[in-house]
């Protein structure tokens, strides 16, 4: 599907950011190979929302860098994309929002390329709705459907059914599971402890603004090596 | 004449399509509807920039726009007769006293509510938007066809308001355009001349043209909200 030259591994070097004199995050460094889905977890306002918008793009850190291998704003589509907490869908038809997004980005053929999306994940019947009067789990699958149909190398995901019921949640799951076999690489913030040990095969987990551990998932969920990360495994690590 | 014939004076003014009647609606009709396409064709992506750009005095100019939403018409009729009269910076063009001069007084009564309208629209719509189209490299001024297109029933709501605005309006055209027979009276110049004249019929057909056109806003603003939620949810 491509021949071009991989974005990863994304280097993550130190960066830090500080917003009205309180510093968010402190030296957060960690490295991202090709493949795989890592977890970004840890209590609220650890810093795991922040940390993924600083790796796409959307805020500029303080400190530190953002290494791409590959310059990621290379011409043709994004070579990295997004999906909310809360899915943001524009007030058209839901086939009309997949087009929207690749002509913004200049992809090839939006039309079928979008249909294309929307078949993948059994979201056809949906294709003329108003995006925005689809179900919660709908318009998440909606959103995941657009991020697919840039034809990224990477996806981050923030809590991407953190707002849904089981029946949603299983179905993002399978598709993120999905994507991840077929070597979608995968960063994803969750709250959700039992996802995380479903999908994931990594985990960083964030405390107070810094990366207390970075762990393969078996490893930490068994034994993990700090007293946060035990605390918060058990529940007990509020704040 | 008593207010009984009067109203059917008017009425058969109105089933006649009397020329001089129809003359004086389609004038108004033609200014206003000229004034309202000039101040979405300036006010839209000016609204929409200052709805997302940030920079210092953003504040002040969003009150100052805001403020000039109350403009009243005779005065705005008075700044451009200034500009328009002959020894005014525009005098030149000879435009006084024309259709011209009251499109032109029209625009700027309705360019600040279409401004600060669309400023209000966009800004809720790109603090909801921000974060997805920043990550499709959908920033600054590439962000504003997306934002004015899902804005638009809410857009369309705001300039339905400028239109009622303009068309209700006799202070701004009166002054510019100078009540001329046949040339510059609109519907509302014309009722304030005949009322005081005494010539009760055309004011009052004139009156209920406007009442209608008013309905008429109202109906397509209620429409426009129905159909935008249908749409947006």
């Amino acid at each position: 599907m491509r021949d071009r030259v991989s974005i990863l591994p994304l280097q993550v070097e130190n960066i830090a950011f500080e917003a009205s004199g309180k510093r968010l995050l402190d030296g957060v460094s960690f490295s991202l190979p090709k493949g795989g889905v890592t977890a970004v977890i840890g209590p609220n306002g650890a810093g795991k929302s922040l940390t993924l918008r600083i790796c796409h793009g959307l805020i500029a850190p303080s400190e530190g860098l953002v290494r791409w291998q590959e310059s990621a704003s290379s011409a043709g589509l994004k070579r990295h994309s997004m999906v909310f907490q809360r899915p943001v869908m524009l007030r058209r038809s839901a086939l009309a929002n997949l087009m929207h997004a690749l002509n913004a980005v200049g992809g090839a053929d939006p039309a079928k390329r979008s249909a294309d999306a929307l078949d993948r994940f059994g979201l056809s019947a949906l294709s003329g709705r108003p995006a925005r009067l689809l179900s919660g789990g709908e318009q998440q699958r909606l959103a995941i459907a657009r991020a697919w149909a840039l034809d990224p190398e990477m996806l981050f995901l923030d809590e991407p059914s953190s707002q849904l019921d089981p029946g949603a949640t299983r179905q993002i799951e399978e598709m993120i599971a999905n994507l991840a076999r077929e070597g979608m690489t995968i960063l994803m913030a969750t709250h959700d402890l039992a996802q995380a040990r479903r999908l994931c095969q990594r985990v960083l987990f964030f405390h107070r603004g810094r990366i207390v551990e970075d762990a393969p998932a078996e490893h930490f969920w068994n034994r993990p090596e700090t007293e946060e990360g035990r605390a918060f495994i058990a529940g007990d690590l509020l704040w | 004449m008593d207010v009984y014939s009067a109203f059917q004076a008017a009425f058969s003014l109105i089933s006649t399509l009397d020329p001089q009647f129809l003359q004086i609606v389609a004038l108004s009709l033609r200014v206003t509807l000229t004034a309202i396409l000039l101040a979405a064709v300036i006010g839209l992506p000016l609204g929409a920039m200052l709805a997302i750009a940030r920079f210092p005095g953003r504040s002040a100019v969003i009150v100052f726009v805001n403020g000039l939403m109350g403009l009243p018409p005779v005065v705005a009729g008075l700044v451009v007769f200034l500009v328009l009269s002959r020894s005014g910076p525009l005098g030149p063009l000879g435009w006084l006293f024309t259709p011209t001069a009251m499109i032109v007084a029209q625009t700027l009564l309705v360019l600040p509510i279409v401004i600060a309208l669309t400023r209000g629209t966009i800004e809720e719509l790109w603090n909801e938007y921000r974060e997805h189209l920043t990550s499709l490299g959908l920033v600054g001024w590439r962000a504003i066809p997306t934002l004015l297109w899902d804005g638009r029933f809410a857009l369309i709501t705001g300039l339905l308001a400028g239109f009622g605005r303009a068309s209700a309006e006799v202070g701004a055209v009166l002054i510019v355009g100078g009540n001329i027979a046949g040339y510059t009276r609109t519907m509302t110049t014309a009722i304030a001349l005949e009322t005081s004249k005494g010539d009760l019929p055309l004011a009052l057909g004139l009156g209920m043209v406007l009442i209608a056109l008013t309905l008429c806003i109202n109906a397509a603003a209620y429409g426009a909200s129905r159909i935008g939620a249908r749409f947006a949810g």
